[in-house]
């Protein structure tokens, strides 16, 4: 049904932030194509009346009261920070976007 | 051909020749912050200026396994914030998320509205100064989580280009926004720029008479983008839109979108194309410039977030809310107006000074309404302002209504007034109190006034002499040793009438 | 002590309660135990050791001091390492995690700790419980207990290997798409995937948040349905916890324990999840399992459940795609590890993209890129949406059935324990082995995996999967419990009992073991 191309996977690992090898590109865009073939027939049955389900649990409404609980201390909230300066995560330049 | 980014604002066209060639249409994406308690989807608190990354959890932070538990109160100021601006509350709704990666976002996905909003097609109707009535068609109002706040460091300016490093605080990530997204807004004409403006106010005021959001820009809990697009007249194609974004003033709302204007036109009269791309206002050149072009990388490959359920929000509950609604910010400006009797600069001047409220509430207090405005936006407006506070934080309705019944019953003159107005400011206590303690009140006995009037006569005894030949004038000479001698606690009205009196009676 | 290993849950809390042995005791016995087998085996990534011994000391001061404890308070219990614990490393079996400790507790593990349970360790996973085999665990391969060159099962190969090697009487999995159930299968322990909602997900690292449900991993379907009512019940940090009392799971256990507990009861045999693609010892012990139950007095129904045929393709699409999102977070911002680029700026979008790259193993790359292929715009409508379609199709295949019959059964896999390596290089061949146990998860229904004896053809473990409408979990443990009474009778000992010695400490153990 969709033919898979290099090009899709790279663009697909860009967007998931994942920096594939060129191995791993080709090898990947064989893989996804043959699960894409295979997983496609799912649109055989699934007609426009049939309504989607996203959760396997029909419950609506689901809410909290606005009552503040206690947030982790700030030792804990950073325990596994890769990098810090004080008691902000430090993180690389961010490429600008803004 | 002109490139389309300005070096300085020179090469613009001008705002009236760009309205000659172009018709603008605008849109905007205001952006309001809740002031729940808690965060949308934690029972962290949400609160301003706290310690970096106190208020946060599991999560917020998105830790591995945190999982999001949505605020009813936040549903509920939503609801109400949608029926404010007319709109319809979804019968069902249901959170989507949106998928990018930014440092400050930890979850690497927003937790946000796509297909189905909580509300949707509604309209204000603003007025602009010329009296001009314009109506803004809302699309949609919908719920999001916050991100937190990026400081970057190093690098001359402070800001992201040439930062060499940058520090994220979570404690505003998972706050509550609700979106609020217009419709086109066709047929602005030279308004476009106040259209921005009165457009963007009427949501703060709104969102602050509905007490959802504290709504001040200057903290950011109103955040507007704002989109523009110019087509040639006789057109009927509509042109490549720009959205600036985080235009975070009112005045800012207005200059960005006339240069924003100026900017297209200047490049589409050239022959040149705008770019659909995010674009950035810049407060100090009053310009904005180009931030990322919209393209395929922004796929937010939206989907129901599977951690959360859908939303149906029960008919009563919505009437219910409806039914809490304060009267339209707009028909209350009418009305008070109206009953206050005042002029139409005095009484922009409250609304402008955000003393709208404190004056209603001075009035309610007992106190006369030009009393109450003139004494708010005088001397406790200079003082706030000396103070870099709100005026509203310096005294409470009822004590200013108290004070200004002190004057009105003659126990204060205006000077004394200020005098307890600043005692009461400092926290003596209420204006009787310090009128007490202070020893502020007009002597209004005559026997004391009396004694001192006698004695500055007969200290004066030419001026004595003239009073009694009629020369009245000259009792001001006598009025102005009283006065000082009673320290200015004294009705001056009432001490030349003593002194005349006086210089016919003493010995 | 070494006799202490060999017992079931509630024997072992038998001792416990009338203090015929400590907590200390159970628990040293099991750790020694982890040090003689799991070298080989590797069911685990992290062993408490003394802070296992410690709790295990409080629990003894408790009793001894006269405290009334949950009856399972002292029992030693392993816990996957999906599951935050805030004083043990938690990595989901990922290179992204290594040497985490989270600062809380998933609900799971607080209501195990306030019950008394002993936490010994944390055990092995495919990495993010992706795969079937536990051959995707960054940290090396599980060995199951019947035959050291095949898998254990996954993606819990971990807690089912524990378990089944006597390491720990209990364990905690989770289930996505038979994480469970299928390592239950083809390691001869019993496994059980709650209804969707049952059991808090707060605090489990989630795969797909709409398909993942943590459960219960045991030698005996009542030690099953105890640890069941310890975890159970409404958590307000998950959202989609159900708010129902639930009866209790033990009791339930009991009453299939009583004669005739199966007479009258209606069973219906899934048609499209049998013959072909089916091992033939696996079948064959599936059929005689039948045949035991129309003995004891069931009424075996055919059903038909037409769209199964659909459920492992809508699966590999909600699955990868809710992952996709859910594995956004580990960027090297927050906590894990930070890797940066071997060339290129230093920014943060060049050492997220770096890190993810050296954290992630292939599988898991494999389905962020399906996953974030099914959701990109063009293509949400025929795959995401589709699947989602397919999902509603499943679920009135399931209430159909089960308005005809109180249980539905198939064999837990199509096939016993399958040798390492030999479906890594086909992931499709990978995905259909999950084809039994997938629909229970799209539908949100219970399922449960029971040993019924060993495949003639290579004397591996055949499971039974049982499945109940959602909420009706306590008929899993009634007709489990039951089925389970009936199989041991007849083969005159436990199933595990028959498993291979696994150090010549196991042999003169199970001599004098209590089987």
């Amino acid at each position: 049904m969709s033919e898979i191309t290099a090009e899709q996977v790279a663009h697909l690992a860009y967007l998931a932030r994942i920096d594939l090898s060129p191995l791993e590109i080709t090898s990947l865009t064989r893989d996804l194509g043959q699960i894409v073939d295979s997983i496609a027939k799912v649109s055989e049955v699934a007609t426009a009346d049939t309504p989607a389900t996203s959760h396997p649990m029909p419950l609506t409404n689901v809410f909290r009261d606005d009552v503040v609980v206690p947030s982790l201390t700030v030792e804990q909230a950073l325990s596994g920070a890769p990098d810090r300066a004080g008691d902000k995560f430090r993180v690389p330049a961010i490429l600008d976007e803004e | 051909m002109p490139n389309a980014e300005m070096k300085n604002r020179a090469e613009l066209m001008d705002f009236d020749t760009a309205l000659e060639l172009f018709e603008p249409v605008l849109g905007f994406e205001v952006h309001v912050e809740l002031n729940t308690k808690t965060k949308m989807f934690c029972g962290c608190a949400n609160e301003f200026g706290s310690g970096a990354n106190t208020n946060t959890c599991p999560t917020c932070l998105g830790l591995p396994g945190g999982l999001p538990q949505v605020n009813k109160k936040a549903i509920e100021s939503s609801i109400r914030l949608g029926l404010a601006l007319g709109c319809e509350i979804a019968e069902h709704s249901r959170f989507a998320r949106k998928n990018y990666f930014y440092p400050d976002t930890a979850k690497n996905f927003q937790t946000s509205q796509y297909d189905d909003p909580i509300c949707h097609d509604g309209s204000i109707t603003i007025e602009l100064e010329s009296g001009r009535l314009v109506t803004v068609e809302i699309e949609r109002a919908h719920m999001e989580d916050d991100a937190g706040k990026l400081t970057h460091m190093g690098g001359a300016t402070g800001r992201i280009q040439g930062a060499d490093y940058s520090l994220v605080d979570y404690n505003r990530g998972g706050v509550p926004l609700v979106e609020i997204v217009t419709q086109m807004i066709e047929g602005a004409e030279h308004d476009a720029p106040e259209i921005g403006k009165t457009y963007v106010a009427a949501i703060r005021e709104i969102a602050k008479a509905l007490g959802v959001s504290n709504a001040r820009m200057e903290e950011g809990n109103v955040r507007c983008d704002a989109n523009v697009s110019l087509r040639p007249r006789g057109s009927n194609v509509l042109g490549t839109r720009t959205e600036t974004k985080n235009v975070n003033s009112l005045r800012s709302v207005e200059r960005a979108v006339r240069y924003e204007i100026q900017r297209q036109a200047t490049v589409l009269a050239g022959g040149g194309t705008i770019t659909q791309e995010t674009r950035h206002w810049h407060e100090d050149t009053g310009i904005t410039s180009a931030g990322r072009p919209k393209s395929d990388a922004d796929d937010y490959r939206y989907f129901p977030e599977p951690d959360l359920l859908p939303m149906a929000p029960s008919r009563e509950w919505v009437e219910e809310l409806r039914l809490t609604l304060p009267e339209p910010p707009a028909a209350r400006r009418k009305r008070l107006q109206a009953a206050w009797g005042f002029a139409n600069l005095e009484f922009q001047d409250v609304v402008n000074s955000d003393l709208l409220d404190a004056v209603e509430a001075t009035v309610a207090a007992g106190a006369s309404a030009q009393a109450a405005r003139k004494w708010w936006t005088g001397e406790i407006a200079r003082l706030a302002n000396a103070a870099g506070v709100a005026a509203d934080s310096l005294v409470t309705p009822a004590q200013l209504a108290a004070l200004i019944e002190l004057v009105e019953a003659g126990t204060l003159t205006d000077r004394l007034a200020r005098q307890v107005l600043e005692g009461v400011i400092a926290g003596e206590g209420t204006p009787a109190e310090v009128v007490d303690s202070r020893g502020l009140a007009v002597v209004s006995d005559d026997g004391a006034l009396i004694g001192a009037i006698d004695a500055a006569l007969l200290g004066q005894p030419d001026v004595l002499a003239k009073i009694r030949d009629g020369k009245v004038q000259a009792a001001g000479a006598v009025i102005g040793a009283v006065m000082k001698a009673m320290r200015g606690q004294a009705d001056a009205a009432r001490v030349r009438e003593l002194v005349l009196e006086r210089a016919q009676a003493i010995e | 002590m070494t006799y202490l290993t060999k017992l079931s849950a509630a024997a072992l809390s038998e001792l416990l309660v009338s203090k015929q042995v400590s907590a200390v005791e159970a628990t040293r016995a099991h750790l020694d135990h982890i040090t003689a087998v799991d070298t080989d085996l590797h069911a685990f990534l992290h062993v408490a050791g003394d802070a296992a011994l410690d709790a295990a000391a409080k629990i003894d001061a408790r009793r001894a001091a006269g405290e009334v404890l949950n009856s399972l308070a002292g029992v030693p219990i392993a816990i996957k390492d999906v599951l935050a614990t805030q004083d043990m490393p938690t990595t989901a079996g990922s290179k992204i995690l290594e040497g985490w400790v989270p600062p809380y507790d998933a609900t799971v593990v607080a209501h195990l700790r306030a019950a008394g349970l002993i936490l010994l360790g944390k055990t092995n996973m495919d990495e993010f419980a992706m795969g079937s085999s536990t051959e995707h665990s960054a940290y090396g391969v599980t060995r199951n207990p019947w035959d050291r060159d095949r898998i254990p099962g996954g993606s819990g190969g971990g807690s089912a290997a524990a378990v089944a090697s006597f390491q720990a009487p209990l364990a905690l999995g989770s289930d996505t798409g038979g994480s469970i159930r299928q390592p239950a299968a083809v390691t001869g322990s019993v496994g059980v995937k709650p209804t969707y909602g049952g059991v808090s997900r707060y605090g489990a690292i989630a795969l797909a948040s709409s398909l993942d449900q943590v459960g219960p991993v045991s030698r005996t379907v009542y030690d099953a349905a105890l640890l069941h009512d310890v975890i159970g019940g409404h958590d307000p940090l998950d959202s989609t916890s159900l708010t129902d009392s639930w009866p209790s799971m033990a009791a339930a256990a009991q009453a299939g324990l009583t004669d005739g507990a199966l007479k009258g009861v209606r069973v219906g045999v899934i048609k499209e999840l049998a013959g072909d693609g089916f091992q033939a010892g696996v079948t064959q012990r599936f059929t005689e399992t039948l045949a035991l139950l129309v003995a004891a007095g069931a009424e075996i129904t055919e059903v038909s459940a037409p769209n199964f045929e659909y459920a492992v393709a809508a699966y590999y699409l909600i699955l990868p795609a809710e992952a996709s999102s859910n594995l956004a977070r580990f960027d090297s911002v927050r906590f894990g590890i930070r890797v940066n680029p071997a060339s290129g700026s230093l920014t943060s979008e060049h050492v997220m993209s770096a890190t993810r790259e050296a954290g992630f193993g292939d599988e898991v790359k494999r389905r962020i890129i399906l996953g974030t292929y099914a959701l990109s715009a063009g293509y949400y409508d025929a795959y995401y949406g589709s699947a989602q379609k397919v999902r509603t199709l499943i679920q009135r295949d399931f209430a159909a059935a089960f308005s005809q019959v109180d249980v539905l059964v198939s064999p837990s896999a199509p096939t016993t324990a399958f040798k390492f390596g030999e479906k890594l290089a086909d992931p499709m061949a990978m995905y259909i082995n999950d084809v039994t146990t997938i629909p229970a998860n799209l539908a949100g229904v219970p399922g449960m995996s029971i040993p019924i004896g060993l495949a003639p053809e290579d004397g591996l473990p055949v499971g039974l999967q049982i499945m109940a409408p959602a909420k009706a979990d306590a008929r899993l443990y009634t007709v489990g419990a039951a089925i389970e009474q009936l199989l041991e009778a007849r083969w005159g000992h436990t199933m595990l009992s028959q498993a291979p010695a696994l150090t010549p400490t196991e042999m003169f153990a199970s001599k004098e073991g209590a089987v």
